[in-house]
């Protein structure tokens, strides 16, 4: 990832941010992210975002679970080792339904909740750019990418007409990197190069 | 349109008046600030009834199974009706964190972070007992089917007690990440609140990064929903194959069909009693009666009073049952052993405290009274406790034969085993306290302009509104 120029409004109140989206997007510009303290609900759509396909995730792990349970223990119990128990069927199905049931669960729980953080790209000691130490507080921050097209007087003027509170301008690494959240990192991007290079 | 019109006539869900802000501060300042004398006081009470308990299972461990007071016709005691009884326990949390999120319960946001962690705790606590009554306990992985040099011989697939392994380990599995990913927007929020180092760097490893995008929030979720959807079937799986344990075999008194709904109302009303208990104390030592509020309390004591009566229905049937099946044994399992003999005082301990007590809550004024609820949680559990021992011990005392009729009577590293794991579940519940957000912050933000007393006041101009209006106005506010 690269570091890009941003153009960064905050919010106080998710009912002027709702309006304030709709019309940075029909004035052209470009979102990069609106951080929300809480899901907002509608605001995915307001901002063009497809829906997530995690279910879709969470289901084909529910059922490789499911036959993973089913054939192991069929395998088990009819061809690897057939074991007598009480005169009992070797493939008592019934008696497999309780284990099928869980492991469903656990592989689409486990799996959903890894994809969740593959996805997001969210894991122990990934540090990643916070635009406004509040955001995760009561503020709604909207990053907007300064491209080539569109100057950082410009949006912050169209900003500071649709409601933001507080504007300014930074310059963010998009992707995350590894880092701890007490100390500033520089970026790799950003280091001068070595005088002997 | 986020703002969603709730009626007025609805108890508001976060008291007083707040914004988005006062939320953050009231939830996560406790976490800043330094724990208060009691905390301490509790803590180390925790750490040394968890001492203990350590020293117990380490005496049993070393001499064996047998320094416990367990004998050839009582083959399960205390240990497996802690075991139940934990789990039992354990089940309110996730109920509801996925059951109430699922019927669309605003209510259960003040309430499922701590009921979570408590059914964490609760289920850790729980699965000591099964572990250590194995005696060998460092052989405890057997019971796990990974290939082996015996053969490889397998776990028998067919027992109910591997169920059960599955169904207790997939359960916390499920909780934890559930829990887990819960807590992650509101490590984040700490994380960026904080003005030590120390804080940020091990909040920061917590929070994973978040940053509160909305896309990743979108997929939070969607997480979140489906993670509900399984656990809702999970949670009543779980407590029916505790059930099956006993339900499958072919003792009187055990060997009956009613179980598994029987065990799962009784674990969520002794779930709810502990969620009562817990909340109670927190509320007022964190100050946070505003978002705990007396109408969350009354939610859950019309859920304690409900599933205290289904399990009243099923002790009545199950004493029917034993009358009309005409069987002899079951008859007498219930009617000479049960309700009278030398251990019929626990049966009617446990129909005081499950069937009787409760229906105090049929009274709009007790549900709402603080002190009698505290009461009240702590005698559902002490009765849920004697309902699994009456289950495992009146029915194993007396036996087919005559001769090998018993009495039990826990020995000292039994009963320190059981304080043990209170230990284990305050020491983590005092950490919970003290170190997390105890309330989910993002969730009740997420509730605060529908169901908050200050925002439901400016509702006041819809209630005369004509409700097609108001549709309309939503539909085009932008």
């Amino acid at each position: 990832m690269a570091a890009k120029n941003f153009v960064v409004g905050v919010f106080d109140d998710e009912a002027v941010l709702f309006p304030a989206v709709k019309k940075v997007r029909a004035a052209g510009y470009k979102i990069h992210d609106v951080y929300t303290p809480f899901p907002v609900h509608g605001l995915d759509h307001a901002m063009g975002l497809r829906e997530t396909s995690l279910h879709t995730a969470g289901f084909i792990y529910g059922i490789t679970g499911t036959t993973t349970a089913l054939s192991f223990m069929s395998w088990v119990f009819t061809s690897d080792w057939p074991m007598n128990i009480g005169g009992k069927p070797h493939f008592p199905l019934p008696a497999f339904i309780p284990i099928t049931f869980e492991l469903t669960v656990l592989f689409s729980a486990v799996g959903m909740v890894l994809t969740f953080c593959y996805l997001c790209q969210i894991a122990p000691f990934v540090k990643k750019h916070i635009f406004h130490p509040r955001q995760t507080d009561d503020k709604f921050v909207m990053a907007i990418e300064v491209t080539a097209k569109s100057s950082a007087e410009d949006v912050k003027n169209f900003l500071a007409s649709v409601g933001a509170q507080e504007i300014n301008e930074q310059r963010a690494e998009t992707g995350w990197w590894l880092g701890r959240f007490d100390r500033e990192d520089r970026l790799f991007s950003e280091q001068p190069a070595p005088l002997n290079a | 349109m986020h703002l969603k019109y709730e009626s007025t006539l609805r108890e508001p869900l976060v008291d007083g008046v707040k914004d988005y802000h006062k939320v953050t501060e009231d939830i996560i300042g406790p976490i800043e600030a330094k724990p208060g004398k009691l905390w301490y006081v509790g803590f180390f009470i925790s750490l040394s009834l968890l001492a203990f308990g350590v020293f117990s299972v380490t005496w049993e461990v070393y001499y064996g199974t047998g320094v416990w007071n367990l004998n050839k016709t009582i083959g399960w005691g205390w240990d497996i009706t802690n075991f139940v009884w934990w789990v039992g326990i354990g089940h309110a949390g996730t109920l509801i964190s996925a059951i109430l999120l699922l019927f669309r319960q605003g209510w259960r946001t003040g309430v499922n972070r701590a009921a979570e962690a408590m059914t964490i705790f609760a289920v850790m606590c729980a699965g000591q007992f099964p572990i250590f009554h194995m005696g060998r306990v460092w052989m405890a992985f057997f019971v796990l089917p990974y290939p082996n040099t015996r053969g490889p011989l397998w776990v028998n697939f067919n027992s109910p007690l591997l169920w059960d392994v599955f169904a207790i380990s997939t359960y916390f599995t499920v909780s934890l990440l559930f829990w887990y990913s819960g807590l992650i927007p509101d490590f984040a929020t700490v994380r960026d609140r904080a003005k030590t180092k120390l804080r940020k760097l091990l909040y920061g490893i917590a929070s994973f990064g978040w940053t509160g995008s909305t896309k990743h929030w979108q997929r939070h979720e969607a997480l979140s929903l489906v993670l509900a959807g399984l656990s809702t079937p999970l949670v009543l799986s779980v407590h029916t194959i505790v059930s099956f344990d006993f339900a499958t075999s072919v003792i009187p008194g055990w060997h009956t069909t009613i179980f598994p709904p029987y065990f799962v109302a009784g674990a969520i009303f002794s779930g709810f009693a502990m969620v009562q208990t817990l909340l109670i104390i927190t509320r007022k030592i964190l100050h946070l009666e505003d978002y705990i509020t007396i109408g969350h309390m009354e939610a859950m004591n019309k859920v304690i009073v409900l599933t205290g009566s289904i399990v009243g229905c099923a002790y009545l049937t199950e004493l029917f049952m034993a009358w009309y099946g005409g069987v002899q044994y079951e008859f007498d399992t219930f009617y000479k052993y049960r309700a009278a003999g030398p251990l019929g005082w626990s049966y009617w301990i446990m129909m005081t405290c499950n069937v009787i007590t409760p229906q105090v809550f049929w009274f709009r004024k007790m549900r709402r009274n603080v002190m009698v609820t505290f009461i009240m949680s702590i005698i559902v559990n002490i009765g849920m406790w004697f309902e699994r021992f009456v289950i495992i011990c009146t029915s194993l005392y007396r036996d087919y034969l005559p001769s090998s009729w018993s009495y039990y009577r826990p020995s000292w590293p039994e009963v320190g085993f059981y304080m043990g794991t209170f230990g284990l579940f305050f020491t983590c519940y005092f950490l919970f306290a003290k170190y997390f957000p105890v309330i989910a912050v993002a969730e009740i933000k997420h509730v605060l302009k529908t169901s908050g007393e200050s925002f439901k006041d400016k509702m006041q101009k819809y209630e005369t509104e004509d409700a097609d209006k108001f549709a309309h106005d939503v539909a085009h506010a932008h």
